[in-house]
């Protein structure tokens, strides 16, 4: 369109890669994650749900920009932190708000919860209560996708946490000496609960360890919507082409605590200023303006379409049928 | 045995194979039958399998087929949901069944909830075979008989082959499943061999066989416990006791119907298997006898046959005591009728 071509020349190559259209499209993912987690926050907070969730408020831009260059029919595998990478890869809020609330017409018929969401035909093999579940179930699907002969990739998300599991290091083993094609994208946001990363690895970034398995570990600034993508779609290309994995370190922050339980105690009210000024949202928001990729009406209307969305994800949760007591044996086994 | 079954053994030739043969025929005839099941794990390949189950299969499919994993028991339990949550169907071997406590989590958490977990919308169809149990002189760590805890696991189903017949056609059964299913094979039974039908015929998961018909008795038993048991009913006839046995099979999900039908009968049970008595399989199978209608039949306490509450030692001696032999069976079956006590 016109208005990049104009810019194009002082745009940096990470932002002019992306087409207006895309970016406007992962902008209003990016709000959608976010209005999505605050409602999911406040319905806790006003007693409409049990159990707990964790957010992910302050990362949307790793979800975002890691899932941006996928195909429909690539596959992702989450975190229990996994509201925006099932959001970004395409999911209903509605329907996951619905399964948030436990009810029968969300994603796992209220069977899974915010720790469990999957939607399967969107290509999201699931959320993961368990720290590293998903990484050596990565390895079985880029198996699948090889003896298959199909041109998809496989995207798995971990925390930093993750990575001092040895599912991680038996996972990137096995996916480089049979080049699979996955794409391990770490989500370094600093904290496993409350354990600093500082004090939990020895070397000084996760993408160091894509060296002992022969593969790309790139680290990139988790909060930069256009960087992300960028280190996402040429892990995906050398995916897709049979070269095998990467590694992709997020550094990121969560902005709010681990879970329901943290008090905080282990991080200073300053710590989490600094980065709530490096909100990936407004980043981009004001990048674009600042771009002209965007008239500041239209970063109006794609923040309050979000919000709109999110509001009827809430009409459609509260208003949808609990599952029966009767069906609880069901989907135990399949037939 | 429903006809289909027998049809297809009928129309097949039977063969006397070994066990181990028994289930390589079947991993063969799967492979060759749908392209979607390949076998993996540590050594599987040109080594054969540390048992040599897998055999030539490496030859005969090649190596995408017949894949040698790295030892990293948590990652190829992992590789197998994944590979089979996107339409393949693996059957993984682990190496010594005693290794999978290396890879409980991706077995209990993942493969056994996450159809439950997603509702519905996706299935696991994936296989494990695991081989077990003591006799070998291999002690502690490659000996043990850990079934039971996965038969705690609702969304798993877990077999317990004790014939050649039953470990092709439980296997084969468990491939067409669409759940996870393990398979725990007994090492000391690898080479024994018996009567197996050349073609594909599948042994129904979840009931159990009446391997002799009796009176006074049931015993009811799991994997190389079922030979023991069959081959001390024999010796207890010759003493005018008359015992029924049962091969289980299956420890998830449990033939109770079978169990209740033959206790109403005899009037008396006891439990033979490996694995330790405390909290096993015995527990259950008493209690589901004294939940049932059975109940009320018997003439004698429930008497239990486990493996001691100790690991498995090594030295010859131990390693025996340590199981329930053919001696304890007899002698403890000739209590319970001869005197109605344990």
């Amino acid at each position: 369109m016109a208005t990049s071509t104009a810019h194009e020349a002082r745009l940096r190559p990470e932002l002019a890669a992306l087409d207006a259209q895309t970016l406007q499209l992962a902008l209003r993912r990016m709000h959608l994650i976010r209005k999505f987690e605050e409602m999911a926050e406040a319905s806790y907070m006003r007693g409409l749900v049990h159990g707990t969730m964790h957010l992910s408020i302050g990362q949307e831009a790793s979800a975002v920009g890691a899932v941006l260059p996928l195909h429909a029919d690539d596959y992702i595998l989450s975190t229990h932190r996994g509201h925006g990478h099932c959001i970004a890869k395409g999911a209903d809020p509605a329907r996951m708000l619905a399964e948030f609330f436990g009810k029968e017409t969300g994603y796992c018929r209220g069977r899974g919860g915010s720790m469990h969401i999957a939607d399967v035909e969107g290509g999201n093999l699931g959320a993961n209560g368990i720290v590293g579940g998903g990484l050596p179930i990565a390895v079985g699907v880029g198996m699948s996708i090889k003896a298959q002969r199909q041109s998809r990739v496989c995207m798995v998300f971990f925390g930093d946490g993750a990575a001092n599991e040895g599912a991680f290091h038996e996972s990137l083993n096995m996916a480089s000496i049979w080049k699979l094609p996955i794409v391990f994208v770490c989500e370094n946001n600093k904290y496993g609960m409350s354990m600093d990363i500082a004090r939990a690895m020895a070397v000084g970034s996760v993408a160091e360890r894509a060296a002992a398995y022969a593969m790309p570990g790139v680290s990139v600034d988790g909060n930069d919507l256009p960087a992300v993508a960028a280190a996402s779609r040429q892990a995906i290309v050398r995916a897709r082409a049979g070269d095998g994995p990467t590694l992709i370190e997020c550094v990121t922050y969560r902005i709010r605590g681990h879970s329901k339980s943290d008090r905080n105690l282990y991080r200073t009210k300053e710590e989490i200023e600094t980065w709530r000024a490096a909100d990936p949202i407004a980043r981009l928001a004001s990048e674009l303006l600042d771009a002209g990729l965007v008239t500041r009406s239209v970063l109006a209307d794609i923040e309050k379409g979000a919000a709109a969305e999110i509001d009827a994800a809430l009409a459609f949760a509260q208003s949808s049928p609990d599952p029966d007591p009767a069906q609880l044996a069901r989907d135990v086994y399949a037939e | 045995m429903p006809s289909d079954v027998a049809a297809a053994e009928a129309a097949s030739q039977v063969r006397e194979l070994s066990y181990a043969e028994a289930i390589r025929e079947a991993l063969g005839q799967a492979m060759e039958a749908d392209p979607r099941v390949f076998l993996f794990g540590e050594d599987v390949g040109v080594y054969g399998g540390a048992f040599g189950v897998s055999g030539d299969l490496f030859h005969r499919f090649g190596q995408d087929r017949v894949l040698d994993t790295p030892i990293s028991e948590l990652g190829i339990a992992g590789a197998a949901v994944g590979a089979a949550l996107t339409g393949m169907r693996p059957v993984l071997e682990i190496q010594f069944s005693d290794f999978i406590t290396l890879a409980m989590e991706q077995i209990v958490n993942q493969a056994a909830k996450i159809r439950f977990m997603f509702g519905g919308k996706a299935s696991v169809p994936m296989v494990v075979r695991l081989p077990g149990g003591s006799g070998t002189g291999a002690a502690a760590q490659h000996s043990q008989s850990l079934e039971a805890w996965f038969a705690h696991v609702p969304g798993l189903k877990v077999v317990q082959p004790s014939t050649p017949h039953d470990a092709k056609g439980l296997l084969l059964a468990a491939i067409d499943d669409p759940n996870p299913v393990l398979i725990f094979e007994h090492k000391l039974l690898y080479k024994t061999r018996g009567p197996v039908p050349s073609e594909p015929y599948r042994v129904p998961l979840g009931r159990a066989a009446v391997r002799r018909e009796g009176r006074d008795l049931t015993i009811v038993a799991t994997s190389i416990m079922a030979l023991r048991a069959a081959a001390a009913a024999e010796r207890l006839a010759a003493d005018g006791i008359d015992a029924e046995v049962i091969d289980l099979r299956c420890i998830r999900p449990i033939d109770t119907e079978t169990l209740v039908a033959s206790v109403s009968k005899t009037h008396r049970l006891m439990v033979v298997y490996e694995g330790v008595k405390t909290m096993g399989i015995g527990a259950e199978i008493a209690a589901r006898i004294a939940e049932s209608d059975a109940f009320d039949y018997l003439d004698a306490p429930i008497v239990r046959l486990g493996g001691a509450d100790t690991p498995i030692p090594y030295n010859p001696v131990l390693e025996k005591a340590a199981v329930p032999q053919e001696d304890d069976i007899v002698a403890a079956a000739q209590r319970l009728v001869r005197h109605g006590v344990a």
